[in-house]
C-alpha cells in the first residue's frame, strides 16, 4: 500500500471534502489552515497539547479487556478503549483542547460550537472556561428538550446554549446557525467544529487531534497483548471517535477497520442516519463533499437515531474516502441492537457506555461468538452513558 | 451579447444603476413565483434573482432561510424553478433572470443536466453560493458553454489576489457581499463598502452588484451612488410576509417603485 497522505492541499480525500462555503468564510478558513500549519510545525504547540491532554484530559485512556462480556458471547476478545474515562466523560475534549490552543494562537477571545448531544457542547464549554474564553453553544431545540442535563452543564461552565429554532431543529440545523454566527463575528470568534466534518482544514485538523486514541492503542496493544487487534470497531456519525483510532491503523493492512453507524429503526424503513451503509449519493452539505442522506431533490432528509450524536445526514469525508478505497468497512446497528448493548455492557462490565459507542459495541457483540477466542476485538467506547439515563430509562417506560 | 450584459449596457447609455430584487421561488406559495418574476419586471426590477430553497440554507440569515424552508413544503424543487422560469421566459425576454442558491440540489439532478436546463428555460446567469473559486472548476466552464453566466461573491475579507481569478471567471456581473454577516443583517456600514469597492471595481471587469443588508430607498440610493447594481432580498421576502393572500404582487410592486427611486437619484 502507498503511504497515506490525504487530505491534498485543498482538502481532498478523493473526490470528498473541499472547502464548499461562501466567499465570506474563504478568508477565515484561509487564516486557520496558516495557523495550523505553523502550530503543526511547532514543537512547543504539540508538547502544550500533550501536557493538556495528560494532566487536564486524564490521558492515556486504558484499553480494558472485557473478559466477562468475552467469556459470555464465547468468541472473540473484547477490549474496549476507554474514552468515557476522559474528562468530560468522551473523546469529545480532544479535539477541543487542540482547538483550543489554536485559538489561543490566533489571539480569538470568543469561541462558538455547535452540538447534537451536547457532548461536544460540554467539550466546548468545558475548554472555554478552561481558557477563558467567551462561549456560545448552538443546540437544536428539539436536542435541547432531549438533553436538559447536559444543556445546564454548559451553562454552570459559563457557556451560553443558544436553541436553533429552524429546519429539523436538531445537529445540521445547530451547525447552520453556528457557521452564520462565526460569518458574522470572524474578526474575533473562534468556530471549535466538533467533528471530522465541515470545510478543509476542519475534516483534517479534528482528525489529528483525535489521532491520540489510535496512537495510544498501538502502544497499549503492544504492550498488553504484544499485537495489534483484528479489527477495531468505531460509531460514525460524523465520524470523529472513529477516525481517532482508525487513523493510526490505516498503513497496518492486516488491522480490520469497521465504522458503526446508526440504523435506527432499520435502513430499510429509512428512518436511520447511515449515508455509507445505505449507499447514500454524494452531495454538498456543511462545507465538504460527502454521502449525504437526500430527497431525490437534492434536500437533505431528516435522520433518525435512538443517539443524538450520530442523528447527523452526512458523514466526515473521509470515511466517504475510507469507504471507497475498501481500506475501511461500514455497517449499521438500530437503535434496539444498541440499546440491547448497552444494557448487555452495563451488568456485565459494570460500564454505562454512551448509546453512540454502544452501537460498536452492539456490532463487536454481533460478530465475536463465530470468531476464534484468539481475535482481539478493539472498540472505542467513546463515551460513558450518563448523559442518557433519560432516553434508556424512556425506552423502558420508565420516568425518572 | 448576453442578456445580462445588454441590460448593464442599456442602463449605462441611460446613466443608470440596476436594481435586482431577490425572491424565493414558491415563497410564499407555488403559483405566485410566475405573477411575481411578471409583477417584478413589470414594476421596474432590471435583474431578478430567483432564489432555489434548499433545506440548509448556510449563507443566509433567518428570513431568507424562512422563505426557502415555506417554499421546500410548498413542494418546490429545482425542476419547478426551472418550469417557472420557463413561463416567464415566453411572455419576457427582456429581463434576465439569475438562479441564487446552493450546490446541493444541482448535484442531485446532476450538473450538465441542469446547466443544458437552464439554458433551454431562458436562465441567464447562475450563483451558487457554495461554490467558491476553490470548488467551482467544472460548473463555470459547463455554464460557459451553454452561455451561461456565472455570477460569483466577493466579500469584505476577500483578498486582491480574489478578485482577479473572479476577474478571469466571471462574467455578467460580480455580486459584492457589503457585510461580514449572513442575508438580511442589520449592520450594513455604507462607508466600508464604499471604501473597499472602487479596487473591486477596477479589477473585476464586469459590473459590481452589492447585496447583504440593503433594506430601503435610502440604502439603495447610497449603494447605487457607488455600485453598479444593487440587490434587495430578505427585504422583499418580508413585504411578501407580511402581505394580505391576494395582495402580494401590489406590495412588492410598492417595494420595487421606492427602491426604483432610491436607485434612480444616484444616477
Amino acid at each position: 500500500m502507498t503511504a497515506y497522505d490525504l487530505p491534498d492541499a485543498r482538502g481532498h480525500f478523493g473526490p470528498y471534502g473541499g472547502t464548499f462555503v461562501a466567499e465570506t468564510l474563504i478568508a477565515a478558513l484561509d487564516a486557520l489552515k496558516a495557523e495550523y500549519a505553523a502550530a503543526r510545525a511547532d514543537p512547543a504547540f504539540a508538547a502544550e497539547f500533550a501536557h493538556e491532554l495528560k494532566h487536564y484530559v486524564g490521558r492515556p485512556s486504558p484499553i480494558y479487556h472485557a473478559k466477562r462480556l468475552s467469556e459470555q458471547l464465547g468468541g472473540a476478545q473484547i477490549l474496549l478503549k476507554r474514552e468515557d474515562l476522559n474528562h468530560t466523560g468522551a473523546h469529545k475534549v480532544n479535539n477541543c483542547i487542540g482547538q483550543a490552543l489554536l485559538a489561543r494562537r490566533m489571539g480569538k477571545p470568543r469561541v462558538i460550537a455547535e452540538t447534537g448531544a451536547g457532548q461536544h457542547g460540554v467539550a466546548t464549554a468545558t475548554v472555554a472556561a478552561r481558557f477563558g474564553f467567551e462561549c456560545v453553544v448552538y443546540m437544536g431545540a428539539a436536542d435541547v428538550k432531549r438533553q436538559a442535563a447536559n444543556v445546564y452543564r454548559m451553562k454552570l461552565l459559563g457557556a451560553k446554549v443558544t436553541p436553533v429554532e429552524s429546519g429539523s431543529k436538531t445537529l445540521k440545523d445547530a451547525l447552520n446557525e453556528a457557521m452564520r454566527d462565526w460569518v458574522t463575528n470572524i474578526a474575533d470568534t473562534f468556530y471549535i467544529i466538533g467533528t471530522v466534518a465541515g470545510p478543509h482544514p476542519y475534516p483534517m485538523l479534528v482528525r489529528d487531534f483525535q489521532t491520540v486514541i489510535g496512537k495510544e492503542c498501538i502502544a497499549q496493544m503492544q504492550a498488553q497483548f504484544g499485537r495489534q487487534p483484528d479489527v477495531v470497531l468505531a460509531a460514525v456519525g460524523g465520524g470523529s471517535n472513529a477516525i481517532g483510532i482508525f487513523h493510526p491503523y490505516i498503513p497496518d493492512a492486516a488491522v480490520q477497520l469497521i465504522g458503526v453507524e446508526a440504523a435506527g429503526e432499520g435502513i430499510e424503513t429509512g428512518r436511520h442516519a447511515a449515508p455509507l451503509t445505505a449507499n447514500a449519493p454524494i452531495g454538498v452539505l456543511h462545507g465538504n463533499r460527502t454521502a449525504l442522506m437526500q430527497d431525490a431533490d437534492g434536500q437533505i432528509i431528516e435522520t433518525h437515531s435512538i443517539s443524538a450524536g450520530l442523528d447527523y445526514p452526512g458523514v466526515g469525508p473521509e470515511h466517504a474516502w475510507l469507504k471507497e478505497s475498501g481500506r475501511a468497512e461500514y455497517v449499521a446497528i438500530t437503535d434496539a441492537e444498541a440499546l440491547a448493548a448497552f444494557h448487555t455492557l452495563c451488568r456485565t462490565e459494570g460500564i454505562i457506555p454512551a448509546l453512540e459507542s454502544a452501537h460498536a459495541l452492539a456490532q463487536a457483540i454481533k460478530v465475536a461468538p463465530a470468531l476464534p477466542r484468539d481475535k482481539l476485538l478493539l472498540v472505542n467506547l467513546s463515551g460513558r452513558g450518563d448523559k442518557d439515563m433519560h432516553t434508556v430509562a424512556e425506552k423502558a417506560g420508565i420516568e425518572l | 451579447m448576453s442578456r445580462i450584459q445588454a441590460t448593464f449596457e442599456r442602463l449605462a447609455a441611460q446613466g443608470k444603476k440596476a436594481l435586482i430584487p431577490f425572491v424565493t421561488a414558491g415563497f410564499p406559495r407555488l403559483d405566485l413565483t410566475l405573477p411575481l418574476l411578471r409583477e417584478l419586471a413589470r414594476s421596474g426590477a432590471d435583474i431578478i434573482e430567483l432564489g432555489v430553497p434548499f433545506s440548509d440554507p448556510m449563507a443566509d440569515g433567518p428570513t431568507i432561510q424562512r422563505a426557502s424552508e415555506r417554499a421546500l413544503s410548498n413542494g418546490m424543487t429545482l425542476k419547478k424553478v426551472l418550469e417557472a422560469v420557463a413561463d416567464f421566459r415566453r411572455e419576457n425576454t427582456a429581463t434576465p433572470v439569475v438562479l441564487m442558491g446552493y450546490a446541493n440540489p444541482i448535484e442531485a439532478m446532476g450538473a450538465e443536466t441542469f446547466v443544458a436546463a437552464a439554458a433551454a428555460a431562458g436562465v441567464d446567469g447562475v450563483l451558487v453560493v457554495d461554490y467558491p473559486p476553490e470548488e467551482v472548476g467544472d460548473f463555470a466552464r459547463l455554464l460557459k458553454t451553454q452561455a451561461l453566466d456565472p455570477i460569483f461573491l466577493l466579500a469584505p475579507t476577500s483578498k486582491p489576489e480574489r478578485f482577479q481569478w473572479v476577474a478571469e471567471h466571471a462574467s455578467g456581473y460580480v455580486y459584492y457581499v457589503s457585510l461580514k454577516g449572513v442575508t438580511g443583517a442589520g449592520h450594513l456600514n455604507v462607508a466600508e463598502v464604499a471604501e473597499r469597492l472602487p479596487a473591486i471595481r477596477a479589477a473585476v471587469g464586469v459590473p459590481v452588484g452589492v447585496g447583504f443588508g440593503i433594506r430601503d430607498a435610502a440604502t439603495a440610493a447610497a449603494m447605487a451612488k457607488i455600485a453598479d447594481a444593487v440587490v434587495v432580498g430578505s427585504r422583499f421576502i418580508e413585504t411578501l410576509e407580511a402581505a394580505e393572500p391576494g395582495e402580494e404582487c401590489a406590495a412588492v410592486a410598492r417595494l420595487v417603485g421606492a427602491l426604483r427611486l432610491g436607485v434612480d437619484s444616484a444616477g
